[in-house]
């Protein structure tokens, strides 16, 4: 039998982005596939979180050449490019913050059950009906029950004094509840102890499986634990120099970045001028 | 027979046809003139006074307003928000001050509450009103407004609650302005010892031409009375709005005073709440949204006059286009009140960059063993906030919406009435516009 359905794929292809006059990505080329774990890793300041970005279209980063087009089941091409980042996430894509905002006031379960209306319901116009209260709860609840966490959570308003690890297992919840196509999970290690990261890694392996395509934005290994990557990219002064298998991520995690910098040189050199140029920037106001 | 007023200004003769039209006893109408004397003597407050530095009254033309006349034919009164859903013991209508329609539970009345149009119930139940009527709360000579109403007030409520009796459900008052009119009307709430009460009471109307409120709220809480007050201005957009408002709570007493300011061209309200026996205890909200051109001037005052009182104000406002709200705040702490704790606070959200808000503490202390603090904040919707909402499928408007609605939650927690706190928010909600 011939399946008429495609694979849903995010493809990234040439993307410059811009931040005022610095430019930080200078041609990043990815496609990663729905069902698909691929693993991204890189020194600081390399552009990885630019990346996230640039993908959910936040305003402060401009685009200057290149396209994200999302392939849709139908095989229908979507330019991400000309969406609204509420779009974005409305056609199935999600960026777990590695600083996730807060908005005091807000309950992280109001908060989400207009989120989720939105994203599962992508025609709902302002001031429609949300989600029934009563299915949302319940939802939500045997969420928050997988992923360990204590219901008091929905009640407290959206990362408002939420310790690190709160905020990322947060960050884990929406997705869950969002049930996105494409999460790209920007350094949710970061500032966790390795039980939280354990506890981390082990969720989105829950929550992902095979339904999501999941970029994982790391520095270490231990998100990747019990989600072994497909594959590993490596970014280096605003490009993907290498990408592998997993056997890349603990490589890199063993022996850092030396190789990558010797191996190749303009990247490098790059590096090395877009730190210099970060160094720069306070100074300058 | 009165006739519908057909000359503008306040003069001797309007006056006198004013007077010769009410009835009223002559303690009330020797009041009355001696307020007109006052009115006449003082001029518009002037930017050199403290209070009306920053209220802009060029374009206030008080002589193209008249003392209140007949209603038109047909006026019907604006829709009110407060009532909705609610189980109400009563409630009071008046437009253009003028009493239209009011209704007390036959019980409560039984048990000696008196509930409805203060006009009506003046001529009625002089007895337990003159008293409070007679204390004068506001000073007549405070400004020109002050003198002007107490002069000509007219239409408004009153709600009295005999020592011990309970009103278990709330009252609601609504007071109108038609496009052009004006609204002299007072409300007076007396509690007295033990007696408890929930008043909501919002004014609306008056979009268009120029419509003038000038007002005052009177309000004595009785030793051990608790009241609570809703107080929401959602005047049209023509309307000028100058009021006066106190409050005096005796021992014990607990005043729960819930503002809104939502509507009016341009607003000067005095808020005054005197903790004159000990042990009393006044929270007093604000909520405020302003838009377009609109200006807001709070000035409040909460005075301990007696020992271990506590005081707490929390005004939150967000503002929107080029409005301005000025909050001028005093907490004043007699010699003798001892163990005083008072506390104020305001914190405003800028939603456009051309809005301006200022926010003027001020403490005055004489006792030396007091605990008193305040504070102010001014921030803005945060782009980051935004962004991050967006990027979990809400539009940019749902974003701001929701912040907004955040910010607000700290004094929509302190309002216990969910009526109110629906009303307030839902307001909110539908004023906010998109902004880049």
């Amino acid at each position: 039998m011939i399946s008429s359905t495609q694979r849903e794929t995010l493809r990234i292809n040439d993307l410059h982005v811009s931040v005022g006059d610095r430019e930080i990505l200078r041609g990043v080329n990815l496609t990663f596939h729905r069902g698909e774990t691929h693993a991204l890793m890189g020194p600081n300041g390399s552009g990885k979180s630019t990346l996230g970005y640039a993908i959910m279209g936040h305003p402060g980063y401009d685009v200057t050449r290149g396209s994200i087009e999302l392939v849709t089941a139908e095989g229908q091409s979507l330019n991400v490019l000309e969406m609204e980042p509420n779009e974005r996430a409305r056609v199935g894509i999600f960026l777990a913050f590695q600083r996730p905002m807060s908005i005091p006031g807000v309950k992280m379960a109001d908060f989400l059950r207009h989120a989720t209306t939105n994203v599962r319901r992508p025609d709902r116009k302002e001031g429609e009906e949300l989600l029934p209260m009563r299915d949302f709860r319940k939802e939500l609840k045997a969420k928050m029950e997988q992923l360990r966490m204590d219901p008091e959570f929905a009640r407290r308003y959206v990362n408002d004094g939420f310790s690190g690890g709160e905020m990322k297992r947060a960050e884990i919840l929406q997705m869950a509840m969002l049930r996105p196509k494409f999460a790209i999970l920007d350094e949710t290690d970061s500032g966790l102890d390795v039980d939280a990261v354990r506890l981390a890694s082990q969720s989105i392996a829950e929550i992902g499986g095979a339904e999501m395509g999941i970029l994982i934005i790391t520095h270490h290994d231990k998100l990747l634990e019990h989600n072994r990557p497909d594959f590993t990219h490596v970014m280096l002064g605003g490009r993907i120099v290498e990408t592998g298998g997993p056997e890349l991520a603990e490589e890199l995690h063993r022996s850092g970045y030396d190789r990558i910098r010797s191996q190749y040189p303009d990247a490098a050199a790059d590096e090395a001028a877009m730190r210099q140029e970060k160094h720069v920037e306070p100074a300058a106001g | 027979m009165p006739s519908i007023a057909t000359s503008t200004g306040f003069t001797q003769d309007s006056f006198d046809a004013f007077l010769a039209a009410r009835d009223e006893p002559s303690w009330l109408l020797e009041q009355r003139r001696e307020s007109w004397a006052e009115f006449q003597r003082l001029g518009l407050p002037s930017r050199s006074e403290e209070e009306w530095m920053r209220t802009d009254l060029r374009l206030f033309h008080l002589d193209r307003f008249a003392l209140p006349g007949e209603l038109p034919a047909g006026t019907v009164a604006p829709p009110a928000l407060l009532s909705h859903g609610v189980d109400l013991a009563g409630h009071d209508v008046s437009i253009n001050s003028r009493p239209v329609t009011s209704a007390l539970d036959p019980s409560l009345a039984a048990q000696g509450v008196v509930f409805g149009s203060l006009d009506r119930l003046i001529a009625q139940r002089a007895d337990v009103l003159r008293p409070y009527l007679s204390r004068r709360l506001i000073n007549p000579s405070a400004d020109k407004f002050a003198a002007l109403h107490a002069a000509a007030w007219s239409g408004g409520s009153v709600l009295y609650v005999p020592r011990g009796v309970v009103v278990d459900r709330p009252l609601h008052v609504l007071s109108g302005l038609s496009a052009g009119g004006i609204d002299l009307g007072k409300t007076l709430i007396i509690l007295e010892e033990g007696a408890e009460a929930t008043l909501l009471s919002e004014t609306a109307g008056g979009e268009g031409d120029p419509a003038l409120h000038c007002g005052a709220i009177e309000i004595f809480v009785g030793p051990g009375a608790k009241l609570r007050y809703v107080n929401l201005q959602n005047w049209g957009s023509g309307v000028w709005h100058f009021a006066h408002q106190k409050a005096l709570v005796d021992r014990d007493g607990r005043l729960q005073w819930t503002i809104g300011a939502l509507g009016s061209r341009l607003a000067q309200v005095n808020q005054h709440v005197a903790l004159t026996g000990i042990g009393a205890e006044a929270q007093v909200n604000g909520v405020m949204f302003t838009e377009g051109k609109q200006q807001l001037t709070y000035n409040t005052l909460q005075h301990h006059q007696a020992e271990r009182c506590r005081s707490d104000l929390l005004y939150k406002g967000a503002l929107q286009d080029r409005s301005r709200v000025v909050w001028r705040g005093m907490i004043k702490v007699d010699k003798g009140a001892q163990k005083t704790d008072g506390y104020q606070r305001n914190d405003n959200l800028m939603l456009s960059e051309h809005a301006r808000a200022d926010s003027i503490p001020g403490l005055e202390i004489e006792a030396d063993d007091v605990r008193c603090t305040h504070g102010a904040t001014a921030g803005r919707v945060d782009d980051e906030q935004i962004f991050y909402a967006r990027c979990r499928g809400l539009t940019r408007k749902e974003a701001i919406r929701m912040i907004v609605a955040g910010f607000f939650q700290q004094v929509f927690d302190r309002i216990t009435i969910d009526s109110v706190r629906d009303a307030l928010g839902d307001a909110i909600g539908r004023r906010i516009r998109e902004y880049d």
